[in-house]
């Protein structure tokens, strides 16, 4: 079982390590999504960003997703990894870390992750993560960047959220997964470093999670117009 | 003394030194390594030059001459000058970690070597992305003897590709995004287009191909956004030769590139290559030629009219181009074509057809061509072009198919491999006489062509006007594969970066035979330091010798190198961000007389 201790200690034996060894150390911030999302009745902000530093042999990202709604000021969902990654293969690296959730509302939860992290034949950008702890739960993200002009991209995402486990505290049963789409048209406005885009982006929790959702009195699907861009430097 | 004064020198220092370096000890030189900046018209930025500017001064020398040269740092950073194409003692090589441990900030260091060839080189830092920055200047040695060629003036043409990120950013961004600098993708449109033209279902199993493999045809210049310039000037602030019609010019070309192949031409004019890499060829005249990064090429131009000629270079990938401009005044500008479509690679380029055929030893008279089976094609000669009945026959008696023969006077002829493969899209037709290439993948997308459809340089046009060495047989061959991957932007050979990699250990005395095989989409300019490469183009003890041996996607080529330079040395591909990212080793010759420590202790820059 993957611990916080574990991760930090591994992590803390990198970054000694690291001088030691004439392996020259990169590091770079990317976020994907940065955006204002505006659905029937919800306004919020939204980020989902990684900051990675390593060499080619040992990665340790930083991955930060959350939704801030305004409505109420608060962070409906706020997550943090910590991951390290490591290559397994041409196009993939393997993924062992650590999630924290720390959300305004509900339960803060600590979960060990593991997961496969890479570029899938015709060029979708793959995340499988299992992520670990009394309340189980299992996330597949893909992402696709359709080039219309080479300035001009159209970026459709899936990402699954299953949990294994029921955690009533945060509204999620066994097997009843939490869906969102999105799909989003960026121009690079500065290099790759920013752009700007606008977009749709829709949630849906299903089964068990469904019922789970509404019965907090909240909505089982929403669909937002998001405004951001995305950045990388 | 130069070098107390050159201490404090600054700007201002550095002319004075150069001014002080005419009245210097004949065989004195003296370079400050500056802060300088770079201005393109396009873009400024600061970047890295000597004695104040960027390129370096034109160092001009003579064979048989003891040089010194005195280099001072005035950066804030260690830094070093690799004398490229020079072959000295390794120690005044330049390559920190290798040779020495580099020049720390505030220190000069006094290179000194006998200069024992002549004609074209370049000297730039071995040392982090300074090169790439600006760290580079050109080198002119006057031979001892006549040259077997003559001309009235002579210009040096130093090719650039400066670019608006420092090197270390450059580095980074390719590591998070191997694609970054790449704006030349096929998009929608293209998949649009070329549905129309090929059917849906052909666009679609086409792109479904590259998409399987992960890679782009359009990976050709995976650094794209630079400004090319030429003796540090872009199109538009338009270098200029000036010549009196009817003289002879000796244009020296050098390619200083971080990242960029160039193909080179002037409108209206022939270009004779007397020169590669600063050793004599038999003159070859051409409409047009590509210079690999670090390579050098000297070509006679004889312009007879009263008008200006735009020298043209057109980077491979065709992302950029720059011209500079000879004319009989000041001023004059030629006419700048455009553009030429962008090429795409192929599956040939990538290494899908033909594995382990040798390319390198292709078109030779009475050369040996390898089968993917296994299995050798002997006796084949198309250098004589004369094969009657044309219909190249197997030893299992099978034929090679779609070979185009059509001028060779060989109809009817038909290549199959042994194991029931075809060669497709190998046209001959043209051998030895044009477009057609054997160092390159056979269907190659890179396969260069002439713009006015003449004759477009091959290194199977290279043939040396004296042999260096006494012709003999390889006494070993080393195999190097060339090795990548894209995606995670990290280079190699053998599938070993440097970090991780031994030492090349040769002997010497023994004359070694390396084998290139490129297994990556893109092309490697490899420079053995120390050593003379001596180029298999087939043509035996007149194969051409370079310092630079390029080796396009999907080939396999051969150099011999004469084992006669005791020492530590560095052998590497020249694109800086394959170098630095691992396509680098060390090379160990043992032995040698006056027992010269080959193994000397070196600490590493850093
Ligand atoms: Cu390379």
């Amino acid at each position: 079982m993957f611990t916080r201790y574990a991760a930090l200690s591994a992590l803390s034996a990198f970054l000694l390590a690291s001088p030691a060894s004439a392996e020259q150390l990169f590091w770079g911030i990317q976020a994907e999504q940065l955006e204002w999302r505006s659905g029937e009745g919800s306004e919020a902000f939204a980020w989902d960003a990684d900051a990675f530093v390593g060499t080619d042999e040992l990665k340790v990202v930083w991955r930060s997703e959350a939704e801030y709604a305004t409505g109420p000021n608060s962070f409906e969902t706020l997550e943090n990894q910590l991951r390290l990654q490591v290559p397994v293969s041409t196009f993939f690296d393997a993924v062992a870390g650590v999630r924290y959730d720390s959300p305004d509302e509900g339960p803060h939860r600590t979960y060990g992750v593991l997961g496969l992290h890479g570029l899938a034949k015709q060029w979708f950008e793959v995340d499988a993560d299992l992520y670990l702890s009394e309340y189980p739960s299992a996330r597949f993200e893909v992402e696709y960047e359709g080039l219309i002009t080479n300035r001009v991209t159209f970026t459709p995402s899936i990402e699954l959220d299953v949990p294994l486990a029921d955690d009533e505290a945060t509204s999620r049963a066994a097997f009843g997964p939490k869906l969102e789409v999105g799909g989003r048209l960026s121009y690079d406005l500065l290099d790759r470093a920013i752009a700007p885009y606008v977009g749709v982006h829709w949630e849906r929790t299903l089964g068990e999670s469904g019922r789970l959702v509404r019965a907090e009195g909240e909505d089982d699907d929403v669909v937002s117009l998001v405004v951001g861009f995305r950045l990388m430097f | 003394m130069t070098i107390g004064l050159l201490r404090r020198a600054s700007l201002l220092g550095a002319g004075l030194a150069a001014a002080l370096s005419g009245a210097a000890a004949a065989g004195e030189y003296n370079l400050t390594v500056d802060r300088v900046p770079v201005d393109t018209g396009t873009f400024t930025r600061i970047g890295i030059g000597y004695n104040g500017a960027t390129p370096g001064p034109v160092l001009r020398f003579k064979e048989g001459e003891d040089v010194t040269i005195n280099v001072t740092n005035n950066l804030s950073e260690p830094t070093s000058i690799h004398w490229h194409g020079l072959i000295l003692p390794f120690e005044q090589d330049g390559v920190p970690g290798i040779s020495y441990d580099g020049i720390a900030p505030g220190e000069t260091f006094t290179y000194r070597f006998p200069i024992t060839q002549s004609g074209t080189y370049w000297f730039h830092s071995h040392s982090g992305f300074q090169e790439p920055d600006g760290a580079y200047g050109a080198i002119v040695i006057e031979p001892k003897k006549r040259e077997p060629f003559r001309y009235d003036r002579e210009y040096v043409v130093q090719l650039t590709d400066a670019h608006p990120h420092s090197g270390d950013r450059i580095m980074r961004n390719l590591k998070m995004m191997p694609d970054y600098y790449n704006r030349q993708q096929r998009t929608l449109f293209d998949f649009l287009k070329d549905s129309k033209e090929m059917g849906l279902d052909a666009a679609l199993s086409e792109r479904g191909a590259w998409g399987d493999m992960r890679m782009m045809p359009t990976d050709i210049e995976d650094l794209q956004g630079f400004t090319p310039l030429i003796n540090g000037k872009s199109s538009a602030q338009n270098w200029t030769g000036l010549f009196t019609p009817g003289e002879r010019v000796r244009l020296r070309f050098i390619n200083s590139s971080a990242m960029t192949y160039f193909d080179i031409r002037i409108p209206g004019l022939k270009m004779t290559v007397v020169q590669a890499d600063g050793n004599n060829v038999l003159p070859v005249p051409v409409d047009e030629f590509r210079i690999a990064v670090a390579e050098t090429y000297d070509v006679l131009i004889q312009p007879t009219e009263d008008k200006a000629y735009s020298v043209f270079a057109e980077s491979m990938g065709r992302t950029s181009s720059v011209r500079g401009t000879l004319a009989t005044a000041e001023g004059m500008k030629g006419d700048v074509p455009d553009l030429r479509k962008p090429p795409l690679l192929t599956m040939a380029d990538m290494g899908m057809a033909h594995e382990g055929m040798d390319h390198g030893s292709m078109n030779m008279s009475g050369s040996t061509h390898t089968m993917p089976d296994g299995s050798t094609m002997k006796g084949m000669d198309h250098s004589t072009m004369n094969m009657p009945g044309g219909t190249h026959t197997m030893p299992d008696g099978s034929t090679m198919k779609g070979m185009d023969h059509s001028t060779m006077n060989m109809p009817g002829g038909t290549h199959a491999m042994p194991d029931g493969s075809t060669m497709k899209g190998m046209d001959h037709s043209t051998m030895n006489m044009g477009s057609s290439d054997p160092f390159y993948a056979p269907g190659s997308g890179l396969m260069p062509a002439a713009a006015n459809g003449g004759k477009f340089l091959s290194y199977n046009d290279l043939r040396t006007q004296k042999p260096l060495y006494p012709h003999r047989e390889a006494t070993r061959e080393i195999e190097l594969r060339l090795t990548g991957n894209m995606e995670r932007y990290m280079w190699s050979i053998n599938g070993i970066k440097y970090a991780d990699a031994e030492p090349i250990r040769l002997q010497y005395g023994e004359r070694v035979r390396f084998k290139f095989v490129n297994e990556t989409m893109m092309t490697h300019p490899m420079h053995l330091h120390g050593m003379w490469s001596i180029l298999d183009t087939g043509k035996g003890k007149w194969n051409p010798i370079k310092h630079v041996v390029s080796v396009a996607p999907g080939t396999t080529v051969f150099m011999e190198t004469e084992v006669d330079a005791p020492g530590q040395w560095a052998f590497h591909c020249h694109l800086s961000y394959h170098a630095d990212s691992g396509m680098f080793r060390k090379v160990i010759v043992e032995g040698g007389p006056e027992g010269k420590a080959a193994a000397l202790p070196v600490k590493t820059e850093g």
